[in-house]
């Protein structure tokens, strides 16, 4: 990241940047580092709109970033980068043009597609550094292993309801991600959906914490967060501060790495790919046009929402009865006389769990509805508020 | 001795919603075997069938990893705070 960059700012440049020149920990010197520098960003999203306006807005030279969603309404609380008009339109295509028109100096270079074991390593090769602003496991896995693989540092940041958590992973002689987490979660013990949600501002302040982070590495100065895992709990307002250590047995950068290559992160988070569909897979399941065409004849069956209260109160089937997932061990006794049950929460994760346990507790007629409320609500009743 | 642990948010309920507990034990294993023999949901989120503890959860003694101290045989005072740490993936992206 110290490669020789431009000779000069010009005049433009000066006067855009001169808050940052007229101080001793930039100057010119740091200015043209900034400008030198090729940070590569994952994800245009939460943690991703911060970092990469601000990243923008100081002058790093070359920002990259990788997506492949659309704007979707529900990004809009939390994803600054883009705005209303954006929905529907590619992240990518959505947050260049925001990037473009805050300070056209920076080459911003798109990646539209899904990080993969295939493509990482050449990726990453091509910049100083990573921000990891993804949202699942099998992809922080990559980021670090692909990281560590090609010395590039990673500045972490991770965010769930109103807690967050940065450091910077990979860099020379710190800890890496697997040093600190050596095993991801099964996805069983991973908080459901119903759990989740996020503080919209929380993206902010951890994005603009690796923001900050990745200028500090770039410019050279301060300490950065290497060695230190900052935690923030936005409700309480207070940060924390834990030590991490580089791991001698780290299988990626111990001192005998059994990982040398990005591996398949899917199996190694223990996620599963969807079994095709077999004469039998069907059994457990039910659409939602069969839904539709029961509730019409008023066929005799228990609709059991297995979503949170605060969900039930945005949108439900009509005549659904709730029990949420959490609740519904204890619960199993109200549905005593039920033997025909369909079980729906949001999207048919939290139901699929349901009828798992259901089954299991002697309720073997209990079918999930595929795809919850929001398949109830694209194909039947699209009056319902999305959520 | 009833030493402070510190309760993240996606294993509160199992807690009672508590953010923070206080239990009994001479050593970090101790604390947790009374913690989890209280709040017996937990158990299964820190512990592995076989009883060993689960490697992605990280126990934390103030701001160190027990793991580089004395694991489970790590001694604890009651002006200790222990923390439990878990791997969170989120980042807002969808």
């Amino acid at each position: 990241m110290t490669q020789a960059g431009p000779a000069a700012l010009t005049n433009e440049e000066v006067g855009r940047y001169s808050r940052h020149l007229i101080m001793p920990e930039v100057g010119m010197e740091g200015q043209l580092k900034l400008k030198a520098a090729r940070v590569l960003c994952i994800g245009a999203g939460g943690l991703g709109s911060p970092v990469a306006l601000y990243l923008t807005a100081a002058g790093v030279g070359t920002l990259g970033i990788v997506d492949f969603d659309t704007v979707d309404h529900s990004n809009l609380q939390r994803q600054i980068i883009h705005g209303t008009p954006d929905v529907g339109r590619s992240k990518l295509e959505s947050a260049k043009a925001r990037l473009n028109a805050l300070n056209p100096e920076v080459e911003v270079v798109t990646y539209e597609m899904a990080l993969s074991s295939q493509n990482a390593l050449g990726l990453f090769a091509d910049y100083d550094m990573v921000v990891d602003g993804t949202d699942n496991f099998p992809t922080r896995y990559l980021v670090n292993d692909a990281c560590v693989l090609t010395g590039k540092p990673n500045v972490y940041g991770s965010i769930s309801r109103f807690e967050g958590q940065a450091t910077v992973f990979a860099a020379e002689d710190g800890p890496c991600y697997r040093c600190m987490f050596p095993e991801p979660p099964p996805p069983g013990l991973v908080p459901s959906c119903a759990e989740g949600g996020v503080l919209g501002i929380l993206p902010g302040v951890v994005g603009t914490l690796q923001a900050t982070e990745a200028i500090k590495l770039i410019l050279g100065v301060g300490e950065s967060l290497v060695g230190r895992f900052l935690l923030f709990d936005a409700l309480k307002m207070r940060f924390r501060e834990l030590k991490v250590r580089q791991d001698p047995d780290c299988p990626v950068c111990g001192e005998h790495p059994t990982v040398t290559a990005p591996i398949d992160y899917d199996q190694f988070c223990g996620i599963t790919p969807v079994p095709a569909a077999s004469p039998t897979s069907g059994s457990t399941d039910t659409t939602v046009e069969e839904l539709k065409t029961r509730l019409d004849r008023q066929d005799s069956f228990l609709l059991l929402d297995v979503r949170e209260q605060r969900e039930f109160e945005i949108c439900r089937i009509p005549g659904s009865v709730l029990i949420p997932l959490g609740e519904l061990p204890a619960r199993m006794s109200e549905l005593d006389g039920h033997a025909d049950m369909i079980v729906h929460c949001k999207s048919g994760v939290r139901s699929g769990k349901a009828v798992a346990l259901l089954r299991d507790a002697g309720y073997t007629q209990a079918r999930n509805l595929q795809g919850g409320i929001l398949a109830w609500i694209d194909r039947v009743d699209p009056t319902l508020p999305r959520y | 001795m009833a030493t402070k642990i510190l309760i993240p948010t996606p294993l509160r309920g199992y807690t009672d919603q508590l953010d923070e507990v206080e239990a009994e034990g001479a050593t970090v294993g101790e604390l947790l075997a009374n913690l989890t023999t209280r709040y017996a949901d937990l158990r299964k989120h820190l512990y592995a069938e076989d009883g060993t503890r689960r490697n992605f959860v990280n126990i934390y003694l103030n701001d160190d990893d027990i793991r580089y101290l004395e694991k489970d045989q790590t001694p604890v005072t009651a002006d200790d705070t222990v923390s439990i740490i878990p791997s969170v993936a989120g980042g807002g992206w969808s």
